[in-house]
């Protein structure tokens, strides 16, 4: 009986109203201009200028995904991301010009092979200048094996010949969808997607962030240049530090030979009333 | 029209798809995520078929006037028993976590017969678990695909404030505003404008400080992160049982770990993950109940808050192992020569 009713008022609401416009008001839940993130207190290990670091804990870890996001710009394709698998040893000390310093030594996987994959053993100076405006990070970084890995070029080049006709128009929202979904198709997009966050992450990250990229919420085709792949994304990158959700309009080109390059880049406040990016 | 009639016919199949999916005993899919309406229905079925185990407690009201309600499982008993409390959903897109609050009370209710451990933990202790306790928040994730990564409470901001929601793991009386809270009401980390502020936070303070001498053992279900947190969120206090907290939860790594693989680190927050304050854990520390975790679930940002349902299954298991340890150290300790009896049964 329950049922019945339900789905009479169901079937009620749909032959009385008219089909809903797909919605134009200013989400019901504002952000606002997210604060920068707050100050954390300087923890025992901070506070030495120079000092081995514990791996597991936060600040080396933070370091560890800057160097993750620099490597992900360098090395990401639409059949590969890296993830941190963990951290071996750390150390910081704070720099003569201003700016701490991070070395690190450890392990990352391609997430699309998951845990059975190999663990490529990296190490990496990470260095966060402490200037008044904030200034993206500076990462060296040496991987082990990068060439060894199972190459992706195959894959790369069927994905590459599939969408660089003149006519591919592809076009996604969420991905992946409210349930953790997404097609076969759309993966080497999702990809493509969270290695062109990743300059955006790299460039925007401090000792204060940690950001991963939380969905893709828009994926339009552009028309291909120079031979590139052309992409416009919208992504939601989450930090855990102020646990805040970031949005990003940005342009993004691949080819298998020039792997991904960031064009141009856009904060994109939730709120119509908010205009200050948060750095 | 014909379009409408169509619409109509596909409307109401999708319709009874879901409510088959969320009433149907036999096809509760615990494999998938589901909405507040299915999961209060599944509560209601799990007291139904196991009314000498499992009975219902609405402990407070959400902003948005919701009955917040848990499920007390375990054998009943005229003397007061000693207790562990589960709470999951604190933050509404963390779906993983309502989703292992259901697999958590599916396999104690469907172990305690066969399994003498469980059976053991049935009779010296009460289970207290919510599964959803941001009601309010869980319904607006699932409104649409804008409001998926919502986290708050959805009360609305006070004074100027044009945004909704406090996090409600930033409103407990636990060192509320010291660190790693925002008075932005806006933010996602605002922790309210007063201690205790939200209802859904009162509701846990008000039950644990009514049976304060009961609960041994607080667990609260977050994701993401893979971590097992420990009291306090400040860095310059040490809850008194430290090691014993790095000890047991350590434990709780390696049987998570013994599961599937995945690797869960253990620790304070500032730590291992940022420091805090007026979060419930350390709530629940202060007032004396001696162990107090946050567990966050799967993954480590790959998916983030929106882990594929084709993970919940393993996700949960292995969690529901590194809980399970938690609580079997809490029994042990608790009800000695009980457990010196199991240990001897399962010798022989």
């Amino acid at each position: 009986m329950k049922t019945f009713c339900s789905v009479w008022l169901l079937l009620s609401l749909v032959e009385l109203s008219p089909a809903p416009p797909a919605s134009q008001e200013p989400p019901l839940a504002c952000t606002g201009a997210p604060d920068p993130a707050p100050p954390q207190p300087e923890t025992a290990e901070d506070m030495a200028s120079t000092g081995d670091l514990e791996p597991t804990h936060y600040p080396a870890r933070r370091a560890a995904q800057v160097a993750l996001h620099y490597l992900n710009t360098h090395h990401g394709s639409p059949f590969r991301v890296f993830g941190l698998q963990q951290v071996h040893k750390a150390s910081a000390e704070d720099v003569a010009a201003g700016g701490r310093k991070y070395k690190l030594d450890f392990s990352v996987t391609d997430w699309g092979s998951g845990s059975a994959g190999p663990a490529l053993r990296c190490s990496a100076d990470v260095l966060f200048p402490r200037t008044e405006r904030h200034s993206a990070p500076k990462v060296e970084l040496h991987c082990e094996a990068l060439q060894q890995i199972n190459s992706t070029a195959q894959e790369d080049d069927a994905f590459y010949q599939k969408y660089i006709s003149p006519d591919s128009t592809v076009s996604a929202r969420d991905i992946p969808d409210s349930f953790g979904n997404m097609s076969e198709e759309m993966q080497p997009f999702w990809r493509l997607a969270r290695v062109a966050a990743s300059f955006i992450m790299l460039r925007e990250s401090s000792e204060n962030t940690e950001f991963n990229m939380a969905k893709v919420a828009s994926i339009t085709q552009q028309e291909s240049s120079e031979e590139q792949l052309m992409l416009e994304f919208v992504v939601l990158l989450h930090d855990f530090p102020s646990q805040e959700i970031v949005q990003w309009k940005l342009l993004a080109s691949w080819s298998p030979d020039r792997g991904v390059r960031v064009l141009q880049t856009e904060w994109q406040p939730r709120c119509p009333h908010a205009t200050k990016p948060p750095n | 029209t014909m379009k409408g009639s169509v619409i109509s016919v596909l409307v109401v199949l999708a319709v009874l798809d879901r409510l088959a999916g969320g009433l149907e005993h036999r096809s509760y899919d615990y494999t998938k995520y589901h909405t507040m309406d299915e999961i209060s229905a599944w509560m209601n079925q799990m007291e139904r078929e196991n009314p000498d185990m499992v009975s219902s407690m609405i402990y407070g009201q959400t902003y948005e006037n919701r009955n917040i309600t848990l499920l007390k499982i375990g054998f009943k008993s005229t003397t007061p028993k000693k207790a562990v409390w589960m709470d999951c959903g604190i933050h509404a897109r963390e779906w993983i976590a309502p989703a292992f609050c259901q697999h958590f009370v599916k396999e104690i209710l469907g172990s305690y017969k066969t399994d003498s451990n469980v059976n053991m933990l049935f009779k010296n202790l009460d289970f207290y678990i919510t599964p959803v306790l941001n009601m309010d928040g869980y319904i607006y994730s699932w409104r649409d695909k804008t409001t998926r990564l919502w986290r708050k409470s959805r009360s609305p901001g006070t004074g100027n404030c044009t945004c909704f929601g406090t996090d409600l793991n930033r409103n407990f009386y636990a060192n509320w505003g010291m660190v790693g809270i925002s008075r932005d009401c806006c933010s996602d980390i605002y922790n309210g404008p007063t201690a205790l502020s939200e209802p859904e936070a009162k509701a846990v303070t008000d039950f644990l400080g009514a049976h304060q001498n009961e609960v041994l053992c607080y667990l609260t279900i977050h994701s993401y992160g893979q971590l097992i947190l420990i009291p306090y969120g400040h860095p310059n206090i040490s809850a008194p049982n430290y090691e014993e907290l790095m000890e047991v939860g350590l434990a709780a790594a390696k049987a998570i770990k013994a599961v599937h693989g995945t690797s869960y680190k253990v620790g304070t927050a500032p730590d291992i993950l940022y420091a805090n304050s007026g979060t419930s854990r350390d709530f629940a520390r202060l007032i004396g109940i001696p162990y107090s975790f946050t567990f966050e679930l799967r993954d480590k940002g790959n998916y983030g808050f929106i882990l594929p349902e084709d993970q919940i299954q393993p996700a949960c298991e292995e969690a529901y192992q590194g809980a399970m340890s938690i609580v079997n150290y809490v029994h042990d300790k608790n009800f000695k020569s009980a457990a010196t009896t199991a240990t001897l049964a399962n010798v022989f």
